[in-house]
């Protein structure tokens, strides 16, 4: 197996507070990645990371073997152009807390956006497999709705095949189901969980235990910007070694 | 962009007047005397008491002739001077939108070059009055005898800054510095979420802000821009001072000829009022199609809110005689 995900002493800084103190990480291809942690302990900004929507300040990033936003020439660094930066980030999706779905597009013209723009694929053809997509997310009647007129839920799994229609090599998830009512969590985590046994890349930051454990591959649990614990989840959920796994997981099981 | 996901639909409560034995009865309708106004009778009559007192002042003035307004309302040279006012107003506010927009985009580039020049240019253009704007660049020639592009173009500055050349650069220039100002409030008022969706798609600078960032700013642009047009309408009857011969200075030169100064202001005010009326129905036409997608439903159309009560109260009398 080869590592889709490669993080080297991550770090990242705002300013002088120093949110992510050297992040070692290995997300091999096919594998649903858990993140887990208490707020602030810097998942999402090391999310952002690896799709370089936040710049590094030390350490190394490698995404399917490629370093994440930088050149390398014998020992000096470059920065990649934004063209550069742009096509990296075709092939990786990204899933939002607040979906943030474009508001002025219907959910088809949401799924169909980036494939059109990006790709360059004619319309027709993008607005077939925004069909496909939305169908197989089961909002197959739901294409012409704007996402004002979507239920939460509904919106994040339109947020999931719009992501998706750039197919991408790795899925990324933040707290995807956080701002959603509790009995909408469920559709969504079905979508995802049909996406990890389709063999998908995923790194999924979460606060559902039940989901990590069941379709985790591996969790890492953080806390303040340091890798706490890693493992297996069925090991690390059930029986932590570390003591602030331990009460982080009392206080959210 | 704020919780409008939390607002669900709040379907699938049971609906009132369920009787107890599960048979659906329809609830008795409320009949209550509804409460009165009467401040609002009471200052309706007194301001329409008003404004006969005011428009009788002025329908039997001796000192007007009604008739000369009837007489030049539609008189070609009027018409032509309403015409470059509009003319003049439109190119004007072209020119100040598409530097408005760039001038928008610059202020807030990551380049320090580009911001500050943006920021010099609406520090000058905001802090000094149109009218002197206008001035200079109609006096321009008392300074530079030649405009010379180099190889590209080069002629005598009074054949280049003619009337028109003045009002429109005086208008668009000044504009450019508002609007700029309106579209950076529109620019900033997008979520950043909307800009890290669309990177992270892998859509470039130039595409999201195309696409995702000013189709969702124009609607906070378009109202205070319909505003700033019809204010332009109103504003360009200072191009007088450049000679230019728009509505204001065709009707005034009719009026001191004939003397007739007074109607011949009417006659103007009465075609600034019926282009700003116009373009005041345009403009909540096209502030509804920019809601869309932000709205569940968009609100409807004059014409749509007339015929609904046409239909309600045509239904009502059918139910009452059925
Ligand atoms: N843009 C930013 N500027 C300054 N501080 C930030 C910024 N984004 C995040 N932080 C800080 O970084 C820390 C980690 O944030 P985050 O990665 O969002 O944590 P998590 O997702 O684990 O809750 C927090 O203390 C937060 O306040
Ligand atoms: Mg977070």
């Amino acid at each position: 197996m080869t590592a889709m995900v490669k993080a080297e002493g991550v770090h990242k800084a705002y300013g002088a507070v120093q949110v992510l103190k050297g992040i070692d990480l290995e997300v091999q291809t096919g594998e649903v990645f858990c993140l887990i942690g208490p707020s602030g302990s810097g998942k999402s900004t090391f999310l952002r990371c690896i799709n370089h929507l936040e710049k590094i300040n030390a350490g190394r990033l490698y995404v399917d073997g490629e370093l994440v936003g930088y050149r390398q020439k014998g020992d000096k660094l470059y920065e990649l152009k934004d063209s550069e930066v742009a096509q990296q980030r075709r092939d990786i999706g990204m899933v939002f807390q607040r979906f943030n779905l474009f508001p002025h597009m219907t959910a088809a013209e949401n799924v169909m956006e980036a494939p059109i723009q990006v790709k360059g694929v004619s319309k027709s053809q993008a607005r077939e497999r925004a069909h496909e997509l939305l169908t197989k997310v089961g909002l197959g009647d739901k294409a012409g709705n704007y996402p004002s007129q979507l239920s939460g839920g509904q919106q994040q799994r339109v947020a999931i095949a719009r992501a998706l229609a750039m197919e991408p090599k790795l899925m990324l998830f933040d707290e995807p189901t956080s701002a959603l009512d509790p009995e909408l969590v469920g559709d969504v985590l079905d979508v995802m969980r049909d996406l990890a046994e389709s063999g998908m890349t995923m790194v999924v930051v979460t606060h559902e235990m039940g989901f990590a454990r069941e379709v985790g591959d591996s969790v890492v649990f953080m806390d303040g910007g340091v890798v706490v614990e890693s493992g297996n989840p069925r090991e690390v959920l059930t029986n932590p070694q570390h003591e602030r796994t331990q009460a982080f997981l009392s206080k959210v099981l | 962009m704020t919780d409008k996901f939390d607002k669900e639909p709040a379907d699938g409560k049971p609906s009132a007047g369920v009787s107890k034995e599960g048979t659906a009865l329809a609830p008795e309708a409320i009949k209550a005397i509804p409460v009165r106004h009467y401040g609002r009778w009471i200052s309706g009559v007194i301001v329409l008491g008003l404004l006969a007192l005011l428009i009788n002042a002025f329908a039997t003035a001796k000192k007007i002739n009604w008739g000369a307004v009837g007489d030049y309302i539609f008189d070609p040279t009027v018409l032509a001077g309403a015409g470059r006012t509009l003319l003049i107003s439109i190119l004007a506010m072209i020119m100040g939108v598409v530097l408005g927009v760039i001038l928008a985009v610059m202020r807030m580039s990551k380049n320090p070059v580009t911001s500050s020049v943006a920021w010099l240019y609406i520090w000058i253009f905001r802090g000094t009055p149109v009218y002197v704007q206008l001035l200079i660049w109609f006096n321009l020639a008392l300074v530079f005898e030649y405009l010379n592009l180099g190889p590209f173009y080069k002629d005598e500055m009074v054949q280049v800054m003619t009337p028109f050349m003045a009002a429109l650069l005086g208008l668009g220039l000044n504009e450019a510095a508002y609007m700029a100002e309106i579209c950076r409030a529109g620019l900033m008022a997008v979520d950043e979420g909307q800009t890290e969706a669309a990177h992270a798609l892998g859509m470039s600078h130039g595409k999201t802000l195309r696409r995702i960032v000013i189709p969702q700013a124009m609607r906070v642009i378009v109202p205070p821009t319909g505003n700033e047009f019809i204010n332009m309408l109103k504003t360009s009857s200072l191009v007088y001072v450049v000679t230019y011969n728009e509505l204001l200075r065709a009707t005034s030169t009719i009026g001191s000829t004939s003397y007739a100064v007074m109607e011949l202001l009417f006659v103007a005010s009465i075609w600034y009022l019926v282009m700003t009326s116009v373009f005041s129905v345009f403009q909540y036409y096209l502030e509804r199609r920019f809601a869309r997608g932000s709205l569940r439903q968009l609100p409807p159309t004059p014409w749509q809110k007339v015929k609904a009560n046409l239909i309600s109260i045509g239904g009502r009398e059918r139910g009452a005689s059925a």
